[in-house]
């Protein structure tokens, strides 16, 4: 299998494979280089399998599931050499991680993915971060991440699950963390639903992002680059001053 | 009223248009979810309870047949007729036989959802027979000639304004009095009138006990109270799945009922009901419609462990956002929308696709019915029969062709972000670019990652 391979900087390191979502492939580059740049920092070899190409969410969600199998089997395919798969984002994990199954696929064929801030927080185990960033930021929790990964504890119920992404983003110099009013409501993207449901997409949307607002964030951050994609383009749209990045970007030092 | 067959989309965006209501509606029920995760907090365990509840209806479904004999033998014994109907249509002929050979003229009305999905008031008064609701949310609805757009909160989408103004128009208030007291007094007085008038009462069941034939009806406002014991015949309307089989295990629901709905430690009347009182006659009428058929389907039975509690609704940012109506169909919500397939199947299918599959409904759920995944397998379901547009159908074919397919994958997206760059505006967000009415696209770089894009 072709794959792009980069020197890990310690002897000792884990390997894992970089999964990166289709619409971060295609839209956005800089947040999974942002993701392998952090993983590499971290003592991981990296490993971009270039056959990859979707989990099948997109069509999943939309009823098809005799449709997704063979996508699905290719993505199995793609990562079945690889202890550790690392995806910078909660709803591709928990596609594979929890929806392959429905799809009737064999356990054993299914990749071990990780997402991103999990990866880091739980195998990795980083508790120091090397960089700086000097600005408000509010986290934005993906649904599937908090909710069918557990990455966070969900407000509506009851348990101790850690704030992965909050943990990770505290390790970092000067960054101000805010507190939103609804912690972890959904921003409404839900994939096609962001089409069909057009109305009620964009209003959830703008609620989120005003609920950053008067938690005076100067940037949302997320795992997951979808819900950015449909809050970003709710932003730009309107003017408004409130930012996105994914937070690969921020553990990586970038400038958003 | 509206009709009953509207897709999703539309009535949300309508709701939505009104945006200042629309943003009360949001906040009011966000406001009940809160009170919610607030009760739920007082509960040591919490996660177990809901577990406990699970248990309990799993083993009630599984024995159903079994648990409906026993309750029958039991309520019988305890001096009530029990009688049975499998669709609407019996439901309510057999109610309107009862009130008939008792020469009831008027009914006292408590709420209840499962006569909302029988149809059964527009029924009885083409019969000639007044119907009065008698929870203040019901009766404002029926003065305002709609449905509940809630199970528990019937008149959410309504404002004291509003209701005001319906009440000047059926119960004679001042003009302009929008103060809840004075209008919740005024429906009072009026009810009142008409409980004492009503030769019979109808109501919904919260709990029905096997072991002892026991009905449980939970109100806050002692509507189903009056209505059970000023006439002398009372009518108690049920599902087939309201059994629990034992008298203990009532703790468990009623500790989680009101807390999950409304914030409430409790309900302020949990009524329970063992045969009629002396002088009186008790009629229970369980109705199936669908729920045995439910019951035989895998991967959906779980929906009839429902209690009602319309904590779905109240966390449900789509719900918080469209208003009941919009999902034109008896309950809505989430759990509305995993409960009308099964139903009507054709007429309801935008409704497990007005999700956006949160799965904040699944974690309050106080019985745990896993709600988002049931909503992703009717969306199976549904594609598996046709029922999704064409468009799609054809996307998801091309899609799986070309994402089996790294190459070709790979020459897609490029002639994708190409044509996006190339396409002058005017055109890539032309009217059939649903995310680009009221959102930007997001810039697309030269090259993927994959293709070797770097910052």
């Amino acid at each position: 299998m072709r794959a792009m391979t980069s020197a890990a900087p310690t002897t000792q390191s884990l390997r894992a494979a970089l999964m990166v979502p289709c619409y971060v492939d295609q839209f956005y580059p800089a947040v999974a280089d942002a993701a392998r740049r952090v993983l590499e920092r971290h003592g991981c070899e990296v490993v971009v399998p270039k056959q990859q190409t979707c989990c099948g969410q997109p069509m999943l969600n939309s009823g098809f599931a005799k449709e997704t199998l063979p996508v699905a089997k290719h993505c199995c395919k793609v990562f079945a050499d690889f202890e550790y798969v690392v995806c910078p984002s909660g709803s591709c994990t928990a596609m594979v991680r929890e929806h392959y199954r429905d799809l009737w696929l064999d356990d054993a064929k299914i990749p071990r993915v990780f997402e991103f801030c999990e990866f880091l927080h739980d195998v990795v185990g980083v508790r120091e971060m090397d960089v700086s960033f000097p600005h408000r930021v509010g986290i934005h929790q993906g649904c599937h991440g908090l909710r069918e990964l557990r990455l966070a504890q969900p407000s509506e119920s009851f348990g101790c699950a850690t704030d992965k992404t909050r943990a990770l983003l505290s390790l970092v110099r000067d960054i101000e963390l805010v507190n939103l009013d609804r912690p972890d409501e959904c921003c409404g993207f839900g994939g096609l639903f962001a089409v069909s449901e057009e109305a009620v997409s964009v209003g959830m949307g703008r609620d989120r992002v005003a609920c950053h607002e008067r938690a005076h964030a100067e940037i949302i951050a997320s795992g997951d680059m979808s819900c950015l994609m449909h809050l970003e383009g709710i932003i730009r749209r309107e003017h408004r001053a409130v930012r996105v990045a994914h937070v690969a970007q921020i553990l990586a030092g970038d400038r958003v | 009223m509206s009709a009953r067959t509207e897709a999703h989309p539309p009535a949300a965006a309508r709701f939505l248009d009104d945006g200042a209501h629309a943003a009360w509606h949001d906040a009011a029920l966000w406001n009940v979810r809160d009170r919610r995760d607030k009760a739920a907090a007082s509960v040591p365990d919490w996660e177990r309870l809901r577990e406990q509840a699970t248990r309990i209806k799993q083993h009630t479904l599984a024995h159903l047949p079994d648990y409906l004999e026993q309750f029958e033998r039991a309520a019988r014994a305890a001096g009530a007729t029990v009688h049975w109907a499998k669709d609407p249509e019996e439901f309510r002929v057999l109610v309107h036989g009862l009130l008939k050979q008792h020469g009831v003229t008027s009914v006292a009305k408590s709420k209840s959802m499962l006569t909302e999905e029988c149809a059964l008031n527009p029924y009885l008064e083409a019969q000639g027979i007044e119907v009065v609701d008698t929870d203040l949310g019901e009766r404002v609805v029926q003065l305002n000639q709609e449905h509940p757009s809630h199970i528990v909160l019937p008149a959410i989408h309504l404002n004291k304004q509003q209701i005001g103004r319906i009440f000047e128009k059926n119960l004679g208030t001042a003009p302009g009095n929008d103060s809840a007291e004075e209008l919740t007094e005024a429906a009072r007085q009026d009810l009142r009138a008409r409980y004492l008038h009503a030769q019979a009462g109808i109501t919904g069941v919260n709990f029905a006990v096997a072991e002892t034939g026991t009905l449980v009806v939970c109100t806050n406002e002692a509507n189903a109270d009056l209505g059970m014991t000023v006439p002398k015949l009372h009518i108690a309307c049920m599902g087939l799945e309201k059994l629990v089989p034992r008298f203990e295990d009532l703790a468990v629901f009623t500790r989680l009922l009101a807390r999950s709905g409304t914030g409430q430690a409790i309900t302020a009347y949990t009524s329970h009901v063992t045969g009629p009182a002396p002088g009186s006659e008790l009629h229970i009428v369980l109705l199936d419609n669908g729920r045995s058929a439910l019951l035989a389907r895998d991967r959906f039975r779980n929906a009839l462990k429902c209690i009602r509690c319309g904590a779905c609704m109240n966390t449900c940012p789509v719900f918080r956002r469209s208003g009941g109506h919009s999902y034109n169909h008896v309950i809505p919500g989430p759990i509305g929308s995993v409960l009308a397939p099964n139903v009507a199947f054709e007429q309801t299918e935008t409704l497990p696709f007005a999700s956006s599959l949160c799965g904040s409904c699944t974690e309050v759920c106080p019985v745990k019915i896993d709600l988002h995944k049931q909503l992703l397998y009717w969306r199976e379901e549904l594609a598996k029969e046709g029922r999704v547009p064409l468009s799609k159908q054809l996307g998801a074919h091309v899609f799986t062709f070309v994402a089996t397919r790294p190459w070709l994958f790979k020459l897609g997206g490029r002639m994708m972000r190409l044509s996006l760059r190339i396409t002058p505006r005017a055109l890539v967000y032309g009217p059939w670019n649903a995310w680009g009415k009221r959102r930007e696209l997001p810039v697309p770089p030269k090259r993927s990652y994959l293709d070797g894009g770097r910052p």
